[in-house]
């Protein structure tokens, strides 16, 4: 009983929710992936990358995954598709696609 | 073995309120409804019941409390009318919206303006899209037993939603009338422990309630309150049954009266019943075939238990004690003609707004209505689908 999840994300649908939109679960925002309002997507061309790190401290949304000081990727759960990494890379590592 | 007294409406709601011991009452006084926490507030100081009383400065304030209190779980009742019912208009959303089981009993009064402190319908006719049931009662004994009733509407699992009682301001609310009451014991057994499961003071797994709902999930709550409101149909006939088996009452959807053979007959929610019975009677006598229907739940609308009542008739008028200002007649009206637009032989339908402000409704105004009826059954013509009853032109 404990432990009841709030349903949540793009395909929860009228049966599952909740009644009144009850929150059974302190700190769900993390669960919440607002990713989903994406329209266009950044792709990371690995191999092009210079590591210069100037996509990193841009983006507002923390999407840029880092790891041991070095880039690894996108956090697409939580990415916008902004394009301002897209914009501020020097080396054009990244494609901007629309989002499927 | 039932109690029997004599007792105005507004003493017959208070009476149920003490017998069911809600945890919180939070109210505001407003005529003609301000007797009901007037004697709540008394039942409160000699201790006959151990409700927690909230004096709150507003109806938006009692609402506001009413949700507040609900949502931690207590059993929650109020009452208003009118000006005060309006007031609480954007939280009575929030209750019904956040499923919170508040029973309200409304003395249907005139909206200002100008101000009139008698009976008609727009102050709960206006709330009739605001999420909440809304049971209608024609006298005091109704009014009594859709109160025990509402409660176990209103916090079954498959419902879970707020619920109005409605009589008629003065005419119910301060006559006095025989009634039966149940005994104590029996409504307390009858009404039981509020059982839901989710609530802020649930020590158990507590929970958020009314939080932020963005275009990913509100759609779906809205769909799932809608889904509640259509379970209630089932819900209210199941614990009319149960409480027919307790007392020998019989309540549904609406009231059906010399409906079998009828030709002809009128809609009509309230006290107004009362006398357009007195007519039909008197109609019948006479040979003509003249029925009644007396509307008890107007929410959730009985669209298709409606359209089955009225399918054979020749001619229906429909009265409806406030007018909605669309121009296109009351708001039973419509939604009582829109429920026979599938059928294919329909009835001949009319608008009849009356009683405003208080106006009184007698015989011979009820009369002329039945009259207009037989006429447009006679020519098969309608001269006049809406229409003023009793205003002076
Ligand atoms: S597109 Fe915008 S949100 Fe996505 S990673 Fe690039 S800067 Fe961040
Ligand atoms: S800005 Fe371009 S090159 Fe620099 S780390 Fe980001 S992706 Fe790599």
């Amino acid at each position: 009983m404990k432990d009841k999840k709030t349903p949540l994300g793009g395909n929860v649908s009228w049966k599952e929710t909740t009644p009144g939109g009850i929150i059974y679960d302190a700190g769900n925002a993390t669960r919440y992936k607002t990713g989903e309002w994406r329209s266009m997507k950044p792709v990371w061309n690995k191999d092009k990358c210079k590591q210069c790190m100037l996509c990193f401290p841009v983006c507002p949304d923390s999407s840029i995954l880092v790891e041991d000081g070095k880039m690894t990727g996108i956090d697409y759960d939580h990415c916008k598709g902004c394009g301002v990494c897209v914009e501020a890379c020097p080396f054009n590592v990244f494609d901007f696609v629309k989002e499927e | 073995m039932a109690i029997r007294e004599r007792l105005s409406g507004n003493e017959a709601v208070a009476t149920a309120m003490k017998q069911i011991n809600p945890d919180v009452v939070a109210a505001f006084p407003i005529t003609p409804s301000t007797e009901v926490p007037q004697y709540f507030s008394q039942f409160v100081a000699n201790g006959s019941v151990d409700t927690e009383f909230v004096a709150v400065e507003s109806e938006h304030s009692a609402m506001s409390a009413c949700v507040g209190a609900s949502a931690a779980g207590a059993r929650v009742m109020t009452a208003t009318s009118a000006n005060g019912l309006a007031l609480m208009w954007e939280i009575l959303y929030i209750a019904a919206s956040s499923r919170l089981p508040i029973v309200m009993p409304v003395i249907n009064r005139a909206l200002s303006a100008p101000i009139n402190i008698h009976n008609d319908h727009s102050d709960s006719m206006g709330a009739r899209d605001s999420g909440w049931i809304q049971l209608y009662s024609e006298d005091n004994q109704e009014a009594y037993d859709n109160i025990i009733q509402a409660i176990r509407i209103a916090e079954h699992k498959d419902v879970q939603l707020p619920v109005m009682v409605c009589m008629d301001g003065f005419i119910v609310s301060h006559a006095v009338e025989n009634i039966e009451l149940l005994e104590t014991e029996k409504v307390k057994e009858f009404v039981g422990e509020r059982e839901l499961e989710d609530y802020l003071l649930n020590a158990e797994r507590p929970v958020s309630m009314g939080p932020l709902d963005l275009p990913p999930h509100y759609f779906e709550h809205k769909r799932q309150q809608a889904e509640a409101m259509k379970n209630a149909k089932k819900v209210i006939l199941e614990i009319a049954e149960e409480y027919e088996k307790l007392t020998g009452r019989k309540y549904g959807l609406f009231e059906e009266y010399k409906m079998e053979d009828a030709e002809v007959a009128i809609v009509v929610l309230n006290s107004t019943a009362g006398t357009a019975k007195e007519v039909v009677d008197e109609l019948r006598e006479n040979g003509v075939k003249a029925g009644l229907i007396k509307l008890r739940v107007f929410r959730p609308f009985p669209v298709d238990e409606l359209k089955e009542a009225l399918k054979d008739l020749k001619a229906v008028a429909v009265m409806d004690k406030a007018d909605s200002f669309s121009a296109a007649g009351g708001p039973v009206f419509t939604e009582i003609r829109a429920a026979l637009y599938d059928v294919e032989d329909r009835p001949e339908i009319v608008s009849y707004i009356y009683g405003l402000g208080g106006r009184d409704v007698r015989v011979d105004d009820i009369k002329k209505v039945y009259d207009d009826l037989k006429e447009i059954v006679e020519t098969g013509k309608v001269e006049s689908v809406y229409n003023y009853l009793g205003v002076k032109e």
